[in-house]
């Protein structure tokens, strides 16, 4: 996997941002924020940092990743086709009778490890997961993403301290901090004080980076592969709907596609990138 | 009392997951700090690498069974009945929606939960569970059972399922050798004049109800119907055509449990009276176990006067909301 640079990285980055827009304004609907948000982490992750194989993509010592924010599944639909674990042209399907690319992630897709949507779950499925592979000397990582409106919700926490009792260093949370829930700004909604102290006193290793730089996003991932005994945190500072700039920031497009062809045209030339 | 030893379903079910734990390398379990009264515990001591006690955290129990399960574990989780439906949404989204091999085993159930009253007495869960896509639901008539349905899961489960067990000893109504079947029910007793379908403790009250009977001319059948979904439609349509009554007895609501499972059938198929006996839109309340089925008309003598007015074809005066 190492064959990847970081200039690679970027352009299958935007490859994964106009995929976003292009699925959700097909299906006139979908969650285009808190995917652009995670573009880069999942450029980095499916391209860089998982032992996978499309090829063979049951192999029991793969690499695990649940994206627990289950409504960014376009962003993780763009990255797993471009990586091959299906065709491309699947992708027109999103959110249609007669495909597998269910609203949410599905596991029915090729490469999805489980079928996610209803926010909180996600960790728990990765303490499962990594608690399988410590009782079968197993040496794969699992990758959970969560969102940061997802730490609302109580089952994380429940989480948080399975995944520090079971000292599973195999474990990894990346969370996707854009600042935005579906309803507003999460210091609003719901102001829940210091993650990185909160997670820190659960007992797990806490690395903040920003989430669109490459390079820090691969040196945490590869600190936190090393954890001797404890479960890792990184906190990824993001901005949601990033690459497109009347999404950034902008709680509407949580939930909404591109309003217009107009709205469209100008997301895909900002993000830039080939046709 | 019936004239039977009566025995602990849930030491039968954590002496079966002990027996098993030796036979399955891959078999884990996990308790959410319950685990001396469902007795897990007795799986735990032996095996204490492959018991998870994710403490009072339901929610994590759940989501760790399914992450275990997408892993390739053979998954008991347990808790009380009451508690785990809290987390009826995991069960939803992680378990039930990706299909898993998740075995939900429960215990203190509906009112011989007793002494610690209402807020521990569930009487909905049958029908949360039978409502959720490829979820299995059984309950377990007595010890002999539980060992068999727990067997059963072991070997060839797949899917979600959810075994329902209770706190108090029951009657062990099977013989030794007696084997589960998903999807089929046991006919204890025959009989032409009507059938009494029962569910849990309650087909041993139905045993007796069926003495009480035969004294007043009338042949009672009683059916165990321990596998709620899937159901036997079968037995359930023999017994409508042979006896043309049917009085359905559990330990649980009247709504969405055995007896909606029953009239589901019957209304499809074949119409006969169908009559619930059952916790009629109601919580429970502290009291011993045993004492509560009186309380509640749920004991043998409601179950003799409801048959024989079934059978009758008498008025039924009693409104439900």
């Amino acid at each position: 996997m190492e064959q990847y640079k970081e200039a690679d990285l970027k352009n299958i980055a935007t490859s994964i941002r106009r995929k976003i827009i292009e699925m959700v304004y097909s299906a006139k609907s979908g969650h285009p924020g808190g995917s652009l948000s995670i573009a880069d982490i999942l450029a980095v992750l499916y391209f860089k940092e998982l032992n996978i194989d499309p090829l063979d993509p049951s192999n029991p010592d793969r690499d695990r990743l649940v994206l627990s924010k289950g409504h960014a599944s376009p962003g993780l639909y763009a990255a797993l086709s471009i990586r091959g674990f299906f065709p491309e042209s699947l992708l027109t399907g999103f959110r249609k009778l007669n495909s597998k690319l269910e609203g949410h992630v599905h596991r029915g897709v090729p490469g999805v490890e489980a079928s996610t949507g209803s926010l909180g779950q996600g960790l728990g499925i990765g303490v499962g997961m990594a608690l399988a592979g410590k009782l079968d000397s197993k040496n794969y990582h699992v990758f959970v993403i969560v969102g940061d409106g997802e730490m609302e919700e109580g089952s994380i926490w429940e989480a948080l301290m399975a995944g520090a009792k079971y000292k599973l260093n195999n474990l990894i949370v990346i969370l996707d901090k854009n600042g935005v829930q579906l309803d507003g700004f999460t210091k609003d909604i719901m102001p829940i004080g210091s993650v990185r102290d909160m997670v820190s006193s659960f007992g797990w290793d806490v690395i903040e980076i920003d989430g669109h730089n490459f390079e820090e996003i691969i040196s945490a991932v590869k600190k936190a592969k090393k954890s001797k005994d404890k479960p890792t945190f990184i906190i990824a500072n993001t901005i949601k709907g990033k690459g497109v700039s009347y999404m950034e920031n902008n709680p509407k497009y949580h939930g909404s596609p591109p309003a217009s062809q107009e709205e469209y045209e100008q997301a895909l030339r900002e993000i830039g990138g080939d046709e | 009392m019936l004239m039977v030893p009566s025995e602990s379903l849930r030491d039968a079910y954590g002496e079966e997951l002990k027996a098993l734990g030796a036979k399955y390398r891959n078999l884990v379990v996990l308790d959410a700090d319950l685990s001396s009264s469902t007795k897990t515990s007795i799986f735990g001591k032996a095996y204490p690498d492959r018991f998870f006690n994710m403490g009072i955290a339901e929610q994590s129990m759940v989501a760790t069974a399914a992450g275990l399960s997408l892993s390739g574990k053979k998954v008991f989780a347990s808790t009380f009945a009451v508690f785990l439906m809290r987390t009826y949404e995991q069960m939803r989204q992680s378990v039930c929606y990706n299909n898993l091999d998740v075995n939900f085993v429960v215990t203190h159930s509906g009112i011989t939960v007793g002494e610690d009253g209402a807020t521990h007495q569930i009487v909905e869960d049958v029908g949360i569970m039978t409502g959720l896509p490829n979820m299995k639901v059984t309950v377990p008539v007595d010890s002999i059972e539980t060992r068999s349905v727990i067997d059963f899961l072991a070997e060839k489960g797949r899917g979600p399922n959810f075994v329902r067990l209770s706190r108090e000893k029951f009657p062990v109504l099977n013989d030794k050798g007696y084997e589960f079947k998903q999807g089929k029910s046991h006919t204890f007793k025959d009989g032409d004049d009507v059938t009494i379908i029962g569910m849990g403790v309650m087909v041993s009250f139905a045993l007796e109800a069926a003495e009480q009977l035969k004294n007043k001319g009338i042949d009672a059948r009683v059916i165990n119907m321990s596998s709620i979904k899937p159901i036997d439609r079968q037995a359930i349509v023999k017994a409508a055509k042979e006896t043309g009554h049917i009085v359905t007895v559990e330990e649980h609501s009247i709504y969405n449990g055995l007896g909606s499972r029953v009239a589901e059938v019957t209304s499809e198929e074949y119409h006969v009276p169908v009559w619930r006996l059952g916790m009629k839109d109601t919580f429970g309340k502290s009291g011993k176990g045993w004492e509560l089925f009186d309380y509640f008309h749920m004991g043998v003598d409601d179950i003799v006067k409801l048959t024989e007015g079934c059978f009758r074809e008498e008025p039924r005066y009693e409104n439900f909301p």
